[in-house]
């Protein structure tokens, strides 16, 4: 008879079975997550569905098909505010803007939208820049649910304060109130905003190359990958982008351990801004010239 | 009992005084990792400045991808919650407040003790809130040593009051009295 395993084994089986039933039946690869965050997020999945454990978890998405929609939401957690960081966005307003104006048509791709707050602060900013019509603005999720949401764009009025605050640090001209429309508990965000704005579904883990875009924002979705798997997304980052085009990541994730930082040059390294380079580094061959 | 590998420490409202006391009383021989959350500051680059200058030990902001260093004290990013990986790196992760906290002491101490199972000591300080209660209670039933500061003598002592109650401790400790308890449990040899 063999030993009892102590929990912690017996869980990481656990959670290890789980990613396999995910992966297997629906597609959904996690196998390259970072370990610590995904524990925790598939324990909550457990205790908000009241399962005993997460094998009891794991029989019922194998088992009940409709489940998995809930259990991608509770894995992908979207939480953000519009402008969170606002000096990223001031630095976006005044080095970047600026010199994407030279461009005739400007794609941006933002990797991980979620609920979209980014997405329209993102709009704002190509707006009051004067550049929104002739933008495009990709934003991108693997999570249906919130791709829902960010489309709607209908958010909590009690956030509008903090956002607001945020809107002013940010450099904002106009009073955030007047992109939205207030109503009962909620705030709209107008129309006119989502008029250049493609919500649509892409899977950094298993997807390719989405756009050709000038700029690139993907922030703090890195931060729940793995080694290789930030490597592969930021390469592909990198081939989505044009030569000079900008990639903007979260605060406190970094280019410098991954291959494609050689690709890059730091525009304002506290914001996490960076460059593409507009020459391969020497000794490669440019694919793309 | 083996030495443990590392020490985890909570404190919110309060802690800059409670940290200086703590850090400035750890022996300086200490090889343990130490990992420390505190809600109050935004600003954790002047923080770590703050308690240099009173810390025994080299004081840095952990950060992604960064591994976890013995004799070291880290701090949590403000903003991020701080987690361990088994491999001994730090991940930070922006999910949702716990205990209306990010980071949340809870969240560190889960993944400390998932980690450093038994060869962990939590530490729960002055505070005015539950934070840091499930999370020290995790670390005890993973067979780690729980420390909680008097709630008496606490700046705010609704935190570690919420530790007592929900966690229990090995051991209840006047602020004073805490650093040469840790320096007495990493410094001890085992016996044979």
């Amino acid at each position: 008879m063999s030993t009892p395993l102590p929990d912690i084994e017996l869980e990481r089986i656990e959670v290890d079975l789980f990613v396999s039933a995910l992966k297997r039946r629906y597609g959904f690869d996690f196998s390259q997550y970072a370990p610590a965050s995904l524990t925790r997020r598939v324990r909550q999945l457990m205790h908000v569905h009241h399962c005993d454990s997460i094998s009891a978890l794991t029989a019922r998405l194998l088992h009940k098909a409709d489940f998995v929609t809930q259990v991608i939401e509770g894995l992908s957690v979207p939480v953000s505010e519009m402008f969170r960081d606002p000096l990223m966005f001031r630095a976006l307003r005044e080095q970047v803007l600026p010199l994407l104006a030279s461009y005739p048509r400007i794609n941006v791709w933002q990797a991980g939208c979620a609920y979209g707050q980014e997405v329209y602060s993102l709009a704002i900013l190509l707006e009051e820049a004067g550049l929104y019509e002739r933008s495009h603005i990709f934003a991108t999720d693997f999570n249906p649910a919130a791709l829902k949401r960010a489309h709607e764009g209908i958010y909590p009025a009690k956030d509008a304060q903090l956002w607001s605050r945020n809107y002013i640090e940010a450099g904002g001209s106009q009073s955030l109130s007047s992109y939205y429309s207030a109503r009962y508990d909620f705030i709209r965000l107008h129309e006119r905003l989502r008029k250049n704005i493609t919500f649509t579904n892409h899977n950094l883990v298993t997807d390719k190359v989405f756009c050709e875009a000038h700029l690139v924002l993907c922030r703090n979705v890195l931060i729940y990958f793995s080694n290789p798997l930030q490597d592969r997304t930021l390469a592909l980052f990198r081939d989505s982008l044009v030569r000079g085009g900008y990639l903007c990541l979260g605060l406190r994730e970094s280019l410098d351990f991954a291959p494609a930082a050689a690709d890059f040059t730091a525009v304002d390294a506290s914001q996490r801004l960076y460059r593409r380079k507009l020459q391969a580094p020497s000794g490669e061959h440019d694919a793309s010239a | 009992m083996r030495p443990p590998e590392a020490i985890a420490i909570g404190c919110s409202q309060g802690s800059l005084h409670a940290l200086r006391v703590i850090l400035g009383g750890l022996d300086r021989r200490l090889t343990q990792t130490l990992l420390i959350c505190c809600h109050t500051s935004t600003d954790v680059s002047g923080l770590c400045a703050l308690l240099a200058s009173h810390s025994t030990l080299p004081i840095v902001e952990a950060r992604e991808r960064q591994q976890a260093i013995g004799g070291t004290v880290h701090v949590a990013p403000a903003g991020y919650h701080l987690l361990l990986e088994n491999d001994r790196h730090f991940a930070l992760s922006v999910d949702d407040q716990v205990r209306y906290s990010r980071p949340s002491i809870d969240v560190m101490f889960d993944s400390a003790a998932d980690v450093y199972t038994c060869d962990l000591i939590g530490v729960v300080l002055t505070g005015a809130n539950s934070d840091g209660a499930e999370g020290l209670a995790r670390i005890r039933r993973r067979g780690g040593v729980a420390v909680v500061q008097t709630p008496e003598g606490a700046e705010a002592p609704a935190m570690p009051r919420a530790a007592l109650e929900q966690a229990g401790a090995d051991y209840c400790l006047p602020l004073e009295e805490i650093a040469p308890l840790l320096n007495r449990l990493c410094l001890a040899q085992p016996l044979r």
